[in-house]
């Protein structure tokens, strides 16, 4: 049963789809028509063989918004699975992040000192920029370009969640 | 051309004969012109022309809604799809199941803004249940047989399948509909037993039960209607019905509180706010019925029985939802309720059924009678009273006369009772009523109308002359947008800004323009004879009843309030109960 809370919790949704024309405007004109909010959403094929893509939702509600976003999900016709990894259990969240910086002297040394605690990797560089990859949870992307801004931070490319049920169970 | 392939267009109309398929509404248009060449040579499937495609639409619907098949309509590209939009809509909110044909431009042409393209797909992605856009002419039957599956399936509603031009005349394979294997869509249909064994409990320790039960029930079938009536009897429970509802048990049963909601009967929301247990069945919580949420039906357990579980949970917080098809979910209640060893004793609900017979007695639905000015309640109650025993179907436009119809009108029998109830589509009845004479020739079909609407879809009288369709069309003609009017009335100071209807036409003479008959009447004296004579003329007719312009729809539940907070007259201080800012921001 669903508890009458109005307090708003961050689901990440796993949503497998045909991969047909139309689906992604589906699935985002449901969340635009509804007023559900949209924090990350990525996609990309899966399965080639039938044709299977995976679309990742980060979202924000109510529990009464959040089994109402799975159960209008679950109407679409090209929907085959959705599942709810916040609610489901154990899983991982990993997020990719492209960070372009600007400078020179001492700026780059810290920014090479900040993404070295980051783990992250320089990609591309010139005399005067770098760009970093970092992969990790958002909470942590956000917090590396957070530090970086002070130093040269000049553009930002995220790739949005992707996640996976920790485990040997497929979707 | 190989022996086993057909055209496209060649395609299309065996598999709409496939699918049982004996009548399409239509509109021709450049792009579908091999289509309509395919029809001029076949017979099986009958074309009714209509004379705009949002009538199309309504009349497939009310083909729909009377017969319980998949309505079909179709229409050209560009304008022809756009003309649809409304009726698409309309389906969706009240889940009629419909397949919707549309013409495209050419495969190649897609995106170049070419005459008469429109992105369809695009456009109704959100008022169709699901929609295709055909760009391989092998895929086209698959396509359409599944256009049916979806449309039919689960919670029924609107499919849109757009079709270019080249794909009619390519050739391909066709594979007929038990050569096609559908992906995905496949609703859950049986509900869980044990949350049956629960509902059970709750039904045998309830002191104040109430089945709450709509259009679901007529969607699920027949036999959904039939076990709902047995489990009324055999439990002694009260019911009330929504306005999609009606006709899901017979008017006249005692066990029937009337309708629900905003405009629902006294008993009927009385007993929903102070019901115990609430068993909702194919309904929806929607928020003409709920009323205020807040304060709705505070003191009761809610079970819902669904076959949509986007239904569940949506407006109101239930304690057990079933997710299955009603017949199915009935039928294990039933069984499990006949099982039960000791059966609650009956005289349990005595107490109950006192407190609803003193709601009742109020006679909330009682209206003036007058030897002069038509009250518009009593032609309601006289066109009910001259018909009973008939074969007749009821559809309305939107307005004071769609819920005075919904209150004074029995229906005895589902599938009788044609409304726009989740978008209140003004101009809706008139071409609903068509589609409800073509599939069903020698009934009486009434459309119940508002001089406003029916203004709407008027270049439909021609259809229905083309068509042999007799329809009979009563005009309640308050000379206002009297549903308009009456919250001007009772929320605007009685500001009436632009709800008068100004230079109305004279209907009879506009009946005579059509070749239809018209008749006039505005004496109360005069009106059952004149019920009579348009009953009694073979042909298509429309009634122009004038009738008291001021009266007002009641009882209303003003918006935003509770269901104990309903309105039996208007209030003194009507402003006060019904200017509450909740109310206002949800007229
Ligand atoms: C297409 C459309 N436009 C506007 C409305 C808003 N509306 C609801 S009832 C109504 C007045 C209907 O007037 P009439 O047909 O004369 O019926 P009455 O209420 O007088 O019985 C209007 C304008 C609507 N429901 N549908
Ligand atoms: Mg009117």
């Amino acid at each position: 049963m669903i508890i009458e809370t109005k307090q708003e919790a961050r689901h990440t949704i796993a949503v497998l789809v045909d991969n047909e024309a139309g689906v992604l405007a589906r699935v985002i004109g449901l969340f635009s028509g509804r007023g559900y909010n949209i924090e990350s959403l990525t996609v990309a094929e899966v399965n080639p063989r039938n044709k299977l893509s995976r679309i990742t939702i980060v979202t924000i509600g109510t529990p009464m918004i959040i089994e109402q976003i799975k159960a209008q999900l679950r109407r679409l016709v090209p929907v085959r699975k959705v599942s709810d990894l916040t609610a489901e259990g154990p899983y991982v969240e990993r997020e990719l992040a492209l960070v372009k910086l600007k400078g020179t002297g001492e700026a780059r040394r810290e920014a090479l000192q900040i993404a070295g605690i980051f783990r992250a990797r320089v990609v591309d560089s010139t005399n005067e920029s770098f760009v970093f990859e970092i992969v990790g949870h958002s909470g942590k992307l956000d917090a590396f370009v957070n530090l970086m801004r002070p130093v040269g931070l000049v553009d930002v490319s995220r790739a949005g969640v992707v996640a996976i049920a920790r485990g040997s169970e497929p979707l | 051309m190989t022996q086993g392939q057909l055209n496209g267009s060649q395609i299309l109309l065996k598999a709409l004969t496939d699918q049982g398929v004996d009548v399409v509404f239509g509109y021709p248009g450049g792009v579908v012109l091999p289509l309509y060449d395919e029809l001029f040579k076949q017979e099986a499937v009958r074309h009714v022309l209509v004379r705009h495609e949002q009538g199309a639409i309504h009349a497939a619907e009310g083909y729909a809604r009377s017969t319980g098949r998949v309505g079909v309509l179709l229409v050209t590209s560009g304008p022809g799809a756009t003309n649809t939009v409304t009726g698409l809509t309309d389906a969706l909110l009240d889940s009629t199941p419909i397949v919707c044909l549309t013409g495209q431009v050419p495969t190649d042409l897609i995106g170049n803004d070419a005459f008469q393209e429109a992105d369809t797909t695009g456009i109704t992605r959100a008022c169709t249940k699901h929609n295709y856009l055909v760009k391989d002419v092998n895929r086209l039957s698959y396509t359409l047989h599944e256009a049916f599956h979806v449309a039919r399936s689960g919670r029924p509603g609107p499919v849109l399948v757009d079709l270019p031009k080249d794909i009619l005349t390519a050739v391909g394979e066709y594979l007929s509909p038990h050569e096609v294997q559908h992906k995905s869509y496949y609703p859950q249909t049986k509900g869980d037993p044990s949350a049956i064994a629960e509902v059970i409990h709750l039904m045998v320790n309830a002191k104040k039960p109430l089945f709450y039960c709509g259009g679901g029930v007529i969607n699920s079938g027949l036999s959904a209607v039939e076990k709902l009536m047995q489990l009324v009897h055999n439990t002694g429970f009260p019911v009330t019905l929504t306005l999609m509802g009606l006709g899901a048990v017979p008017a006249s049963d005692y066990h029937y509180l009337g309708m629900v909601g905003m405009h629902g009967t006294y008993e009927a929301n009385m007993a929903m706010h102070d019901c115990d247990l609430m068993l909702c069945v194919g309904a929806r919580f929607d928020d003409r019925v709920t009323g205020k949420v807040s304060a709705f039906s505070p003191n009761s357990q809610k079970v819902h029985i669904d076959i949509d579980p986007s239904s569940i949970n949506k407006n109101v917080v239930v304690d057990i939802p079933i997710i299955g098809d009603v017949s199915n979910v009935l039928e294990e209640i039933l069984r499990q309720w006949e099982a039960l060893i000791h059966k609650p004793n009956r005289s349990l609900l005595t107490p109950w059924w006192n407190q609803i017979e003193a709601w009742r007695s109020l006679q909330c639905l009682r209206f003036e009678t007058t030897d002069n000015v038509i009250k518009p309640q009593r032609v309601i109650r006289s066109l009910y009273e001259a018909t009973r025993g008939r074969d007749v179907y009821v559809c309305t436009e939107v307005g004071q006369h769609q819920m005075w119809t919904a209150q004074h009108f029995g229906f005895d029998q589902p599938r009788r009772w044609m409304t726009s109830g989740g978008l209140g589509t003004m101009g809706f009845g008139l071409p609903a009523a068509i589609g409800v004479q073509v599939a069903h020739p020698h009934s009486l079909v009434i459309d119940i109308a508002g001089e406003a609407s029916i203004m709407m879809n008027l270049q439909e009288m021609a259809t229905a002359i083309q068509h042999r369709l007799p329809v009979k069309v009563f005009i309640i003609n308050n000379r206002y947008m009297g549903m308009v009017r009456q919250w001007q009335e009772l929320l605007y100071g009685g500001r009436y800004s632009e709800s008068y209807s100004a230079t109305l036409p004279d209907f009879t003479k506009l009946a005579d323009a059509f070749g239809w008959t018209g008749l006039h009447v505005d004496k109360a004296t005069a009106l059952d004879e004149a019920i009579r004579t348009a009953l009694d003329i073979p042909g298509p007719v429309i009634v122009d009843v004038v009738v008291d312009s001021s009266e007002n729809c009641f009882p209303m539940i003003p918006a935003g309030a509770a269901h104990n907070e309903i309105l039996l007259e208007p209030a003194k201080d009507a402003g006060k109960a019904l200017g509450s800012e909740e109310g206002m921001v949800l007229i």
